[in-house]
């Protein structure tokens, strides 16, 4: 990423931003997220295939947002995040900068976000074959299957909120998890405190999650609970027209029209 | 102490455990689910994962679990009553293919739970495990045991260490303790008499990388450094490090409502969490990560050898492994060796 | 049977009084005379009380070793605990575990002065050891309590602040923030630290005890090294968040010290070997 290592450089050496947020070579064969401040660290920046983490986890992080103006390597589904999170007035474009990778692995600069969005509705949000399958395998469950399913693999679930803390979207201050006033949703990891973390989750995602599967990929435990929230969104397209993040979208699930056909909210 | 050596053919293990769970007993072993390994409840021997160089989760839950109940309380018009866990409920368990870096942890996590005050919870389940470890032949690139006064032979921690001689080979076991011994009596025909045999060719090579010694002087006059910040810039708070820990300890209390009907519960907690020590004020004592992740270094590296001269790692590189952002603690702490204070 | 030490005693609640707004203290007797009859404790302790269903809070204990037969809590009504403990009603079995921590170390003090300074609903913590001193007031010289409040009404323990006012052997100085006086309020105005300036009480062989939110301790130190308090003689308490209270659940660790099984109580000289984790 020749042109990254370049653009970044010139960002910091003329102080437009304060860090570029990329991915440097991590330990055991990983990637990892790298915070660029000084031009002399930009020559650790990479991309290759293995940069799967969604560094818009970032962008709200108190410890980097308080640096100042940010730019961040971007793919695909980063960008689509960005756009979420902007339409949800956590970022904009005085605090932030996006540095595309288009899905060829080519660095495309942008001049806003206006135009990120622009890019990001060339591409559609597709579940990939092998999620597919799974999906349509629990589709075709019994409800007690399904039940049995989900107890199954959530029984794991020590509750560390990786896939929390890894999800751009989660970016709550306090959680409704960590409300204990009322006590919302069990403390403890059991069997009841973990289904209730994880439907809550996913409902509070659905029409907004991006299906980047950072969830998934930060559970040190491997537990599917990107289907939960893969299967929300394709849910809430079907019920509620199509989905693709937009700056002045009107969020899915919480926006209330006139004409809406459930008349339970009148 | 000498220990007793004796021999135990490949073929012999799969009926070792039989002869075991004929005893009625419970056996924990490593098997695989969504491609992770970890200790389960092991009917079959077939079920059992071998040739791993770790779990992905630590022995730890068998002894300090994740939720754990201390009483039940029932509210009537009479009053209140209040019954304690029965410590005579919880089951004898063999935890079987513990690797030395996690039986070691367990002596850790024992510190913990009896310096002054004696967690007779802890202490209970504990006398109730038979740790069976099986050496390291194998290591990765985040093992560390040697830097942290382990190594992958170590018989510290397991009432019995299997070491296998070889790809195939045979078995040979080091019986440690009288709970080591008790299983030898079970099926003493399994146990072959034998010369003594060199472990050490067949452990994994795991190079030391720092000295733990120097890395707690260091920490001593750390405190203020900026490393922290830099070293937890990616770090995104999540509990996954201290959950995969054979010797992480900190917990939280809660209370379970059903009705008029309840119980208070021992649940894991950690560090990590921005909300770990927050007052119900607002104020945060550990506002920021930085302050968090130094925290968990200090901890293991500086308080809990000063205050119950144990380190709190055994170099198991399990965090590192389970870190969805590569926080690697062998690479921070080599990171803080070279740093000139 | 083994020890739970987790398992709380089960206490009733005896009486309950409204000491200021969302702030009430308990006095609580042990359900069974047994748990009664082993249970003592020193000023400066803490315990674990609890709501059966909702879960632990951390508070001193409140009423002085020398008095006999019961215990006593004050809280102020802010965390999911509180406000159960809040919708008790006298005759209302609540739990309790302890006591936990170390100690004033009041016989230490005997022959010397005595400085309270406490702000708010930090003095509880204060109220045991001041109890404990005046009852047995021939070992001390002076007494002198400097408590303040944001609020007139928000000053707690109305009816012993009274009695503390009467008494011959105690100076005691009240101070409301300015705003928060009531007409008829005679007592002075100002923050806790700028009064202390203003009373400036002798440092000689005196020892200062400060109880406040942090910013108030914050600022009274700095008043106390200038009147000459050495910081060896300057107790105050920590209120670190805490769950098992005896060193195991990690919340309260600061530094090499865990708060509830070092502390509550430090001295200054000790809080300045700390990092500022609390």
């Amino acid at each position: 990423m020749v042109d990254l290592i370049k653009r970044a450089k010139e960002l910091i050496e003329s102080s437009a931003v304060k860090v570029v947020i990329g991915y440097e070579n991590g330990t055991g064969n990983r990637t990892r997220a790298l915070f660029v401040e000084k031009t002399e660290d930009a020559d650790k920046l990479i991309f290759d295939s293995r940069c799967i983490q969604n560094l818009a986890a970032y962008v709200t992080k108190r410890e980097v947002k308080d640096k100042g103006k940010m730019a961040i390597a971007a793919t695909l589904p980063v960008m689509r995040s960005i756009i979420q999170l902007a339409s949800e007035f956590q970022v904009n474009d005085n605090n932030l900068l996006v540095l595309g990778i288009t899905p060829e692995s080519k660095l495309i600069e942008f001049e806003n976000l206006v135009e990120v969005e622009t890019f990001v509705h060339q591409y559609q949000i597709e579940i990939d074959a092998r999620n597919k399958e799974m999906l349509d395998r629990l589709d075709n469950m019994t409800k007690a299957e399904r039940w049995k399913f989900w107890i199954d693999e959530l029984a794991p679930c020590f509750k560390c909120y990786a896939c929390r803390a890894a999800c751009p979207m989660c970016y709550c201050h306090r959680c409704t998890v960590d409300f204990n006033q009322p006590q919302w949703i069990p403390v403890p990891s059991h069997e009841l405190g973990n289904l209730e973390w994880h439907i809550m989750r996913a409902i509070h995602l659905t029409g907004r999650c991006i299906d980047c599967d950072a969830c998934y990929n930060a559970c040190p435990l491997y537990i599917p609970i990107n289907l939960l929230t893969k299967k929300m969104m394709l849910d809430a397209r079907e019920h509620f027209g199509g989905y693709q993040p937009a700056l002045k979208g009107e969020h899915l699930m919480s926006t209330y029209k006139p004409d809406d056909k459930e008349n339970f909210i009148q | 102490m000498n220990i007793d050596k004796r021999l135990v053919r490949k073929d012999s293990l799969e009926k070792l455990f039989d002869i075991l769970k004929q005893n009625s007993k419970k056996i924990f072993a490593p098997s695989t689910k969504n491609g992770k390994i970890s200790f389960r409840d092991a009917e079959k021997f077939s079920g059992i994962v071998t040739g791993y160089v770790q779990t992905s989760q630590s022995s730890k839950e068998v002894a300090f679990p994740r939720t754990e109940k201390i009483f039940d309380y029932s509210k009537s018009k009479d009053g209140m009553s209040v019954k304690g866990i029965d410590l005579k409920d919880i089951p004898e368990v063999i935890l079987w293919g513990v690797r030395p870096c996690d039986a070691t942890g367990i002596g850790e996590l024992s510190s913990v739970f009896n310096w002054d005050y004696k967690d007779e919870i802890y202490n209970n389940r504990l006398s109730k495990i038979t740790v069976f470890g099986f050496s390291c032949n194998n290591s990765d690139e985040y093992c560390f045991c040697t830097s942290v006064g382990g190594n992958p032979g170590n018989t510290e921690g397991s009432d019995i260490l299997f070491t296998q001689t070889g790809e195939n080979s045979d078995y040979l076991a080091e019986i440690i303790t009288e709970k080591g011994l008790a299983i030898v009596s079970l099926a003493p025909d399994l146990f072959e008499i034998t010369n003594n045999i060199e472990k050490n060719k067949f452990l994994a090579k795991v190079p030391v990388r720092f000295n733990h010694e120097e890395i707690k002087e260091k920490l001593d006059k750390f405190f203020e450094s900026k490393e922290w910040i830099e070293q937890s810039l990616r770090c995104i708070g999540c509990g996954a490090c201290a959950y995969v820990c054979p010797t992480c300890a900190c917990f939280d209390i809660q209370d379970e409502a059903h009705g008029r009907k309840g119980s208070r519960v021992r649940c894991w907690d950690s560090c990590g969490f921005s909300h770990f020590t927050l007052h119900t004020s607002g104020h945060n004592p550990r506002d920021v990560q930085s302050q968090r992740w130094r925290q968990r270094i200090m901890h293991k590296f500086s308080y809990m050898p000063e205050r119950l001269s144990v380190y709190g790692c055994t170099g198991c590189g399990r965090c590192s492994r389970a870190c969805p952002v590569d926080m690697n603690i062998l690479e921070h702490l080599i990171s803080i060796q070279e740093v000139t204070v | 049977m083994m020890d739970n030490l987790y398992m709380p005693y089960l206490m009733r609640i005896e009486r309950i009084t409204y000491e200021a707004p969302g702030v009430k203290t308990f006095m609580l007797r042990f359900v069974n005379e047994a748990d009664q009859a082993k249970f003592s404790y020193k000023a400066g302790q803490f315990g674990e009380y609890s709501v059966y269903g909702v879960g632990e809070s951390t508070f001193c204990i409140a009423s002085p070793p020398t008095r006999k037969g019961y215990i006593e809590c004050t809280f102020r009504q802010t965390g999911k605990v509180t406000n159960a403990l809040s919708g008790c009603e006298e005759g209302s079995i609540i739990g309790f575990r302890g006591p936990y921590g170390n100690i004033f170390p009041i016989d230490e003090w005997k022959g010397k002065n005595l400085l309270f300074i406490a702000g708010g609903i930090a003095l509880p913590p204060m109220r045991c050891v001041i109890w404990n001193a005046l009852d047995m007031r021939e070992n001390f010289k002076d007494v002198t309590i400097i408590y303040g409040a944001r609020t007139v009404k928000d000053l707690v323990y109305k009816d012993e602040l009274k009695d503390w006012e009467l008494r011959k052997d105690v100076k005691l100085i009240t101070t409301v923030d300015p705003g928060g006086e009531s007409p008829d309020w005679h007592g002075e105005i100002g923050f806790v630290p700028t009064v202390v300036e203003k009373i400036a009480p002798s440092s000689k062989d005196t020892i200062a005890i400060v109880c406040g939110p942090p910013v108030m301790i914050k600022y009274t130190f700095p008043v106390l090294a200038k009147l000459g308090f050495a910081d060896e003689n300057i107790y105050t308490t920590l209120e670190n968040r805490m769950k098992c209270g005896f060193g195991k659940c990690g919340r309260c660790n600061v530094g090499r010290v865990y708060v509830c099984k070092d502390g509550p109580v430090f001295t200054l000289a000790q809080l300045k070997e700390l990092p500022d984790e609390y």
